[in-house]
């Protein structure tokens, strides 16, 4: 198949997940034509990365993924070994900036556009050292030098910078952000992350498919089982394995109440961040009663490790689909209650309201998913049905509906919150009640030189996962996506304009994964 | 308003003594102890120093009101200069070595380290699956003297609990220095 009438053929990757598209770019031009005509059908560049392909006889390779309305379009482009460079898609997609600076400083293959500073490399190993190529050798011996970052600067009369981190304040994972602000009004923020780069791509490379679920289960602890079902789908599109039914419920059930904590804990913390600490131990309950369920029914109270390739290590029986659906019950006329008292607190909503705003318009320039996008107005939710496609099971048969709405503040993203946690209570109650028969895990054989795409619409939005096999079976480049890559660069759009004091409050909001993108 | 004090009434105390299984009795056990043992306030300094996130969960839990840490006079703090207590989760990445070190050296002595999680102990399969490497100095330990661990992928809050009065009986036993800290 082509899209946009540009010459490249694609086939669908086999299987029963996402529609994902596979193709190949002949050359940067055709890579960068195919770029220009994603962009304007509206499309989103949903990942990019490099992986070292010298061992196979070949050179290096680019993979990028672009979000469109037919499915997932994975292109990839051959780079030759000893000039591995390819155009500068940023002007286009300016998601793509970050992710092309990782990608040099991972793989060394390198973008012909003008921000070169370094992103995931910061002064722990030199510049002409790169992780993921196969002949790198160990590398911990480098000394850890101070690494200095070029900030865009502000000028003018009264404008100076605040700087915060890589520590912050709270119980909070590291990052810098700098502020340039007049008096307290913010006028650019800008962060530098990096500070969670824990060497897990290069982990992967080599691992066997089961240490490759244990440390996609850690990509983002919060996120644990969206990780683990987008590995998990992307080995079995790899090796032509099919999860049955009852597999694929479990999974949703798992992916759900990982919404719903998340959910019920950002909800309690943006109370707390507007001084409504009422909020915070009322939501702060709920989530603990949540997650003591979790680990009543699924020996974890955060799910870890329960989702593999090939199905699930979990399954409930009839005692424990009642104690799930009799939670929902409970859970969600409370959550009904909070929804309202939040609705009609008017300091709480003096602070929520306006404060922090993106619209529908930026999120589609800057590659949005999730929660957010949702909170502009997009409909983008990889559980529902698209104009060209119906979602995977299970799904298509549960009819999910998304939450949206328009506002783009704080304001919007509560209350889009408030309305997921509604819907995932009424998804588990079906899914538990509804729990077609069968065995939960099915056989993994690997498939030497397979690749596969896994996506996952996660709490916070789209999780992908890459993954190809090598020659001995073995992993040989797992690459995580998370969402955050996207979502970072918008919450420098959304807090300028606002006063430093709302920071917090924005970025609770968002909640995004430091460690996610950091790897 | 009116509907939120009956949202207080309703709820009530969750943190009272009522006998709910084993974790809500360890709960009570664990707050008489710190009250006891502690008699005054203890404050801590939470970095995480490259966790998965999920030990941070675990530690937002601790101030729920089922195990209502902060009623029992130990607070967290934004600076380490306020605190008698790191509470650090790892593994170390190089990217944060330094900054670790840094609030390390800006607590004030005595001070108690706790390692928190398989990678801030550097302990189990998972402690092993994130380093030392190329990005990572592995455990805590690695970077700055620890004086009590707490494993788990992630700890449970009770762990956690544990850990941390763990730590304060062994300052308490251990005035001057303690032997890790030579
Ligand atoms: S110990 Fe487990 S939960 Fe804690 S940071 Fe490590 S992987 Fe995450």
């Amino acid at each position: 198949m082509q899209l946009f009438d540009e010459p490249i053929e694609f086939t669908r990757q086999p299987g029963i997940g996402a529609p994902v598209w596979q193709g190949r770019a002949v050359d940067g031009d055709e890579l960068k034509d195919f770029a220009a005509a994603a962009h304007l059908a509206g499309g989103r560049l949903a990942a990019l990365w490099g992986s070292d392909e010298r061992l196979s006889g070949g050179g290096f390779r680019l993979h990028c993924v672009f979000g469109l309305n037919e499915g997932h379009a994975c292109l990839t482009l051959e780079l030759p070994a000893n000039d591995p460079g390819y155009p500068d898609l940023s002007g286009l997609f300016p998601a793509a900036n970050r992710m092309q600076r990782a990608t040099y400083d991972m793989v060394g293959i390198g973008h012909d556009g003008t921000d070169q500073r370094p992103w995931l490399r910061h002064g722990g190993w030199p510049a002409d050292w790169f992780p993921l190529r196969h002949d790198a050798g160990e590398g911990g011996d480098f000394s850890n030098l101070p690494s200095d970052y070029d900030f865009v600067q502000v000028g003018g009369e009264g404008a100076h910078e605040i700087p915060v981190g890589p520590i912050h304040a709270g119980i909070i994972e590291p990052g810098h952000f700098r502020f340039s602000v007049v008096g307290e009004r913010v006028l650019r923020f800008e962060s530098r992350l990096g500070y969670q780069h824990r060497g897990v791509e290069r982990r992967l490379a080599g691992a066997d498919f089961s240490t490759g679920a244990k440390i996609l289960g850690r990509i983002s602890g919060d996120a644990t089982c969206a990780y683990a079902w987008a590995y998990a789908a992307a080995i079995e599109a790899a090796c032509g394995v099919e999860p049955s039914p009852r597999a694929l419920a479990l999974r949703a059930i798992l992916l759900e109440r990982e919404r719903v904590a998340n959910h019920l804990g950002d909800l309690g913390m943006l109370g707390n961040d507007a001084a409504l600490a009422f909020g915070l131990s009322q939501f702060f309950r709920l989530k603990e009663e949540w997650v003591r369920v979790s680990a009543l029914l699924f020996g974890h109270r955060f799910m870890m490790d329960r989702i593999v390739p090939g199905g699930v290590e979990a399954d409930l029986n009839a005692a424990a689909v009642k104690v799930l659906s009799d939670q929902c019950d409970a859970i969600g006329p409370a959550v009904k209650e909070l929804h309202a008292i939040y609705d009609e607190h008017a300091g709480l909503q003096d602070r929520y309201l306006t404060t922090g705003p993106i619209d529908a318009a930026l999120a589609r320039e800057l590659s949005l998913s999730g929660m957010a996008a949702r909170a502009t107005g997009l409909l983008l939710d990889g559980r529902c049905y698209r104009l060209d496609y119906a979602p995977p099971p299970p799904w298509a048969a549960l009819g999910v509906r998304p939450v949206t709405d328009e506002r783009g503040d704080v304001a919007a993203r509560v209350a889009v919150r408030f309305g997921e946690i509604t819907e995932s209570l009424r998804l588990i109650r079906q899914l538990a009640t509804q729990l077609p028969a069968g065995a939960v895990c099915a056989e993994v054989k690997p498939v030497p030189g397979a690749s596969g795409v896994g996506i996952i619409e996660g709490w916070r939005g789209e999780v992908l996962v890459g993954v190809s096999i090598g020659a001995d079976s073995r992993l040989a480049r797992v690459h995580p996506h998370d969402p955050s890559w996207q979502l970072w660069p918008a919450l420098e759009h959304a807090v300028p304009r606002d006063i430093v004091p709302d920071f917090p409050l924005i970025n609770k909001s968002f909640n995004l994964s430091y460690v996610g993108q950091d790897l | 308003m009116i509907p939120l004090l009956k949202r207080i009434l309703k709820t009530g105390i969750v943190t009272e003594p009522v006998a709910e299984g084993d974790a809500r009795r360890e709960v009570d056990r664990l707050q008489d102890e710190v009250l006891k043992i502690l008699g005054r306030a203890l404050t801590i300094r939470e970095v995480d120093a490259g966790s998965c996130n999920a030990c941070e969960l675990e530690i937002h839990a601790l101030n729920n009101p089922y195990y209502n840490l902060e009623g029992c006079g130990i607070k967290f703090v934004a600076s380490p200069r306020h605190a008698d207590m790191l509470l650090v989760t790892g593994p170390v990445t190089k990217n944060m070595e330094n900054a670790l070190k840094i609030a390390y050296d800006c607590t004030p002595d005595p001070k108690l380290v706790v390692a928190v999680g398989d990678c801030g102990c550097g302990c189990g399969e998972v402690g092993a699956l994130f380093g030392p490497n190329y990005a990572t100095c592995g455990a805590v330990a690695n970077v700055i003297p620890v004086d009590v661990r707490i494993p788990g992928c992630p700890p449970t809050p009770v762990a956690l609990m544990q850990g941390i009065l763990a730590a304060v009986r062994y300052d308490r036993a251990h005035p001057a220095v303690s032997p890790e800290r030579s």
